[in-house]
């Protein structure tokens, strides 16, 4: 190996170290299984909007695609996991998860060709034409879905034949969990590879990135594919736990609520995502038992805002809550991981 | 069969009058609004206040329209939009969302979910009968009314002074700017324009596109299909687009009506990856 090449392998390695605060995290994630047992149902939805946050952050925050039609993927997959379920034709419901998400995954694939193209508008008109493709034709094979009364009749059988989607909904979430943290190891490990480095690069500057000897086409058809795929996992887990898809899954409303998810929370790290699905529903519920009929408002007024206060603020302040929580674990004696000394990643 | 491409053309010329002002600020400041439909539903909501509450004659409600509108836009834009300009496309796709759920709850909110009516007045109801094409009096008059502002829309552009210094403008921002042309002057007036047009076209359209609170969300995607299959250099392009828009909707939503919006949605897309700039684009655009 090189002297560069050694380089990069030592500061990717120093990054992808676990800290004191990634590890809290997930043990409070993991807690709340056991500290709110009344609300499985508001946090199984996080869960879920947290990994579809997620997938969209690998291509917005790390690839710099915007997408306004992310929930085509949601939905696709929704749909199969449910039709999968409805039909008996895979019963697992994990193997029907996987499914479900290479389906998402292979639409990505295809997709990503259209999206390559153009500017900026363009992907925005391909991206939400193609979600808006997709509710159409559910519409249209109503006799299949169910049309404008959503998929019913689904029943899904119990995971491993073991663990049963019991009514109050604890299996469910611990279920969703379970996939959101397995997603999460892969995608962690793939924004710390050199692979993910080469997605900042050329995030930054594709021309650059391509004289540097970047695929940047490949790249990006590589990375739109797995965050279709993640998409998808996320949307046929909501089918999966509320056993129904409606055509709402590929609303607009869906993919618009999704980039201020992913706003609030930060883009370009992977927690953004996570957190902001937090924060996003927490808020959402607050609002909506103020306000039933008119939470939208406050939604767009959130977007509004911040857009106006500027973004890169309002991430420069919850990076120095990172930082001070980061300080505050190494404080602590945790095993801490040295960062300041290593070249930043953008 | 006349008839439908008699609604159709009709149907694309209101569109066009909807979209025109969100194809030159978007060629202009190369600023992605989503929230152009909401101007076009505060013109047609103007309407219905005027019209239906406080008695004003439907002739000058529409004009009526145009003004408010037009005053809103000048207003948002001086206040909120002018700090959204410099930045990315993804802010400014987020800030425009946002104001298009405002806007959906507010009227929401003050108005109520249901959808309005414009009253309009008698002597525009019924149908003319020419060659045995029925012909509506009042979709004719759309024709006319849309037909009289895209020739004065052309007019302007290419005749006026000040359409000289749009188009300098849309050509090049900075040289523009350098041989002391005030490019935010025109682009405030561009879009306090084409907010009223879109104003004017809610105004004329609540008959036939209905008038209800998520009207923004509904025609953001039409409105959007204008702009970029007509591309953003030029006044005839968006329109052709309208047209073809405005006639396929009509004709899928007659012949397929599960499948009209998917058929769109599809030559969309085609469209698109055919000819990213737009099918009546000149090749060379930013």
């Amino acid at each position: 190996m090189t002297e560069a090449g050694k380089d990069v392998a030592t500061y990717l390695a120093r990054r992808a170290r676990w800290s004191p605060f990634e590890i809290a995290f997930w043990v409070l994630a993991f807690a709340t299984i056991w500290l709110f047992p009344g609300k499985y149902l508001i946090l199984t939805e996080t869960a879920i909007l947290g990994l579809f946050a997620l997938s969209l952050d690998l291509i917005l925050g790390y690839a710099g695609i915007i997408s306004l039609g992310h929930a085509a993927f949601f939905g696709l997959a929704g749909y199969t996991a449910g039709l999968l379920a409805k039909y008996e034709l895979i019963n697992e419901p994990v193997l029907a998860l996987l499914v479900s998400g290479l389906a998402a995954a292979a639409l990505g694939f295809v997709t990503s060709f259209l999206v390559l193209r153009g500017s900026d508008l363009t992907r925005l008109m391909v991206t939400l034409g193609v979600a808006l493709m997709l509710g159409e034709l559910a519409n249209r094979f109503s006799n299949f879905t169910g049309g404008a009364d959503g998929l019913q009749g689904v029943s899904i059988a119990p995971i491993f034949g073991v663990f049963r989607f019991d009514m109050f909904g604890h299996n469910g979430y611990v279920y969703c969990l379970v996939i959101l943290f397995i997603c999460f190891l892969i995608a962690r490990r793939m924004v710390y590879s050199p692979f993910g480095l080469s997605l900042r690069s050329l995030k930054g500057n594709p021309l650059r990135a391509s004289a540097i000897g970047i695929p940047v086409n490949r790249r990006l058809i590589a990375i739109y594919t797995v965050s279709g795929g993640f998409a998808g996992i996320a949307g046929a887990l909501l089918t999966q736990t509320t056993a129904f898809c409606s055509l709402d899954v590929f609303s607009f409303e869906r993919s618009a609520d999704l980039l201020l998810v992913l706003i609030i929370g930060g883009t370009g790290y992977l927690y953004g995502g996570l957190i902001g699905a937090v924060i996003y529903k927490f808020l959402q519920d607050w609002i909506a038992s103020l306000t039933p009929q008119y939470w939208q408002f406050w939604i767009g007024f959130a977007l509004v805002v911040i857009v106006l206060i500027g973004r890169e603020r309002v991430e420069g302040w919850s990076a120095a809550a990172r930082a001070s929580i980061y300080r505050l674990g190494k404080g602590l004696g945790a095993r801490s991981a040295p960062d300041g000394a290593a070249p930043k990643g953008h | 069969m006349l008839t439908i491409l008699f609604d159709g053309i009709a149907y694309g010329m209101l569109l066009f009058v909807l979209a025109a002002g969100l194809s030159i600020t978007l060629g202009l400041m190369n600023f992605i609004n989503l929230a152009h439909g909401a101007f076009a539903m505060a013109g047609g909501y103007c309407t219905v206040i005027l019209v239906n509450r406080l008695g004003v004659p439907f002739a000058l409600g529409l004009p009526l329209a145009f003004v408010v509108t037009a005053a809103i836009g000048a207003v948002f834009e001086r206040a909120l939009y002018v700090h959204v300009y410099a930045r990315s496309h993804l802010d400014q796709v987020l800030f425009t969302i946002g104001l298009v759920f405002m806007s959906v709850a507010a009227v929401d909110y003050v108005m109520g979910s249901s959808q309005q009516f414009v009253t309009i007045p008698q002597a525009l109801q019924g149908q003319f009968n020419v060659f045995g094409i029925g012909m509506s009096k009042y979709r004719l008059l759309i024709i006319l009314i849309c037909g009289l502002l895209t020739v004065g829309l052309q007019l302007a552009i290419s005749k006026t002074r000040f359409g000289s210094r749009l188009r300098a403008a849309v050509d090049d921002r900075r040289v523009a700017r350098g041989l002391g042309i005030n490019v935010g002057a025109v682009f405030a007036m561009t879009f306090a324009f084409g907010s009223g047009l879109a104003g004017l076209g809610g105004a004329l359209g609540a008959e036939i596109l209905g008038l209800d609170p998520t009207f923004p969300l509904k025609y953001m995607i039409y409105f959007l299909i204008v702009v970029a299959v007509g591309g953003t250099s030029s006044i005839i392009g968006p329109f052709l687009a309208s047209i073809l828009l405005g006639i396929a909707d009509v004709a899928g939503k007659y012949y397929a009506p599960k499948l009209g919006a998917f058929v769109i949605y599809t030559i969309m897309i085609v469209v698109l990856i055919w000819r990213p700039q737009g099918l009546f684009a000149r090749s060379a655009s930013r």
